[in-house]
């Protein structure tokens, strides 16, 4: 899919820098495009590394264990099913709390331990797994790390004073998701 | 102002605090997890450097903002700054090319400008859509996606207009 998208954008550009007659400026800009990147990776190396350090050790010192356990409640309710099972609850719980701690590379993997476990319950609480896929599809990040990073390099006075708009708009996102997801689980058509 | 900046120190203090009183090595797990980061970061070189010489290919042949003057009129209405039109549409679909417009915008307009909160709010509350789905589903065995799809583009777009709300509100 991606390798169409890239084909599509890149034959449009062609097609209007041909059109606008600056191609030669449109080839200038591919190479120097290119050639941006290693440094912008370069600038946001930095505070990346920086930020996964501090993560890991929230991982490591048993904090995304912790805050694992004080979200059981609230998944209790957002999965009355599957939840019942507590493998799943507590996959459940280390994949929101990666999620939040901004630990993607561990909450993949718990979240599908959940999904495989809750595909595999059958029909009622395979009817959540849209929900876990919601849940993960809105980015709940604490501190936005990698964007904070491009901020920072690129000169900003605090790169992490967006970091409320980010919460708000993380939240009203979820809220959205959860809604929409169970407006459409009662009038989608295969369910009955 | 000074308590937001203050948010993330305290934080990393707290964090620091809590780990060393539970017996952790947290010189050994910070130094571990920087070697995660940068093992991330060359994990997303090759896919930006390919993004970045699109994204330039595409805005200087005039593409990017026949795109933003198509969009414009329907995101002026809504008060999303209508810059912001390929981002919103390449984030569900591509982490790292969303990733190289929020850069190049928050680069050409100032990190603190508005286009430029706009651009990093929307990124730091959304996902790579399609790719989520993709994962969780072909791991768990199911083919039919059902309601996923329609309802988690929902959350996207409460995400994006959402976050231009807020940013107008708050930095407008």
């Amino acid at each position: 899919m991606l390798g169409t998208l890239f084909t599509l954008i890149f034959l449009l550009s062609l097609y209007f820098s041909v059109l606008s007659g600056n191609a030669a400026q449109t080839g200038n800009a591919l190479l120097l495009g290119a050639q941006e990147a290693i440094p912008f990776c370069l600038g946001i190396a930095g505070s990346l590394c920086f930020w996964s350090a501090w993560m890991e050790l929230a991982e490591r010192c048993g904090l995304a264990a912790r805050l694992s356990d004080l979200l059981r409640p609230l998944l209790r309710r957002l999965f009355p099913r599957s939840s019942q099972s507590g493998e799943i609850l507590s996959a459940l719980g280390e994949n929101l709390s990666a999620n939040l701690l901004g630990l993607g590379n561990a909450a993949t993997p718990a979240g599908i331990r959940a999904a495989r476990a809750m595909a595999a319950l059958g029909e009622p609480a395979r009817d959540e797994l849209p929900l876990l896929v919601v849940l993960n599809t809105a980015s709940l990040q604490l501190v936005p790390g990698t964007i904070a990073a491009v901020r920072a390099s690129a000169g900003a006075a605090a790169p992490f004073d967006i970091m409320p708009a980010v919460w708000l708009s993380s939240l009203l996102s979820v809220c959205a998701g959860l809604g929409a997801a169970s407006i459409l689980k009662r009038r989608w058509p295969s369910c009955r | 102002m000074a308590l937001l900046s203050l948010t993330p120190l305290l934080l990393l203090g707290f964090l620091c605090l809590y780990a060393r009183l539970r017996g952790c090595d947290v010189y050994q797990a910070l130094l571990d997890g920087a070697d995660k980061g940068l093992r991330l970061t060359l994990e997303l070189m090759p896919a930006l450097v390919l993004l970045f010489a699109l994204i330039h290919t595409l805005r200087a042949s005039g593409l990017g903002e026949y795109l933003v003057d198509l969009a414009a009129p329907l995101l002026r209405r809504l008060g999303v700054p209508e810059e912001t039109a390929l981002l919103m549409l390449l984030r569900p679909l591509s982490g790292s090319g969303a990733l190289a417009v929020a850069s190049e915008l928050i680069t050409r307009f100032g990190a603190d400008s508005l286009i430029g909160r706009c651009a990093a709010v929307m990124i730091g509350s959304s996902e790579t859509t399609f790719y989520v789905i993709a994962v969780y589903f072909s791991a768990a065995g199911v083919r039919e996606t059902r309601w996923a799809i329609p309802a988690a583009l929902c959350a996207d777009l409460a995400c994006f207009l959402s976050a231009a709300w807020i940013c107008r509100l708050l930095w407008g």
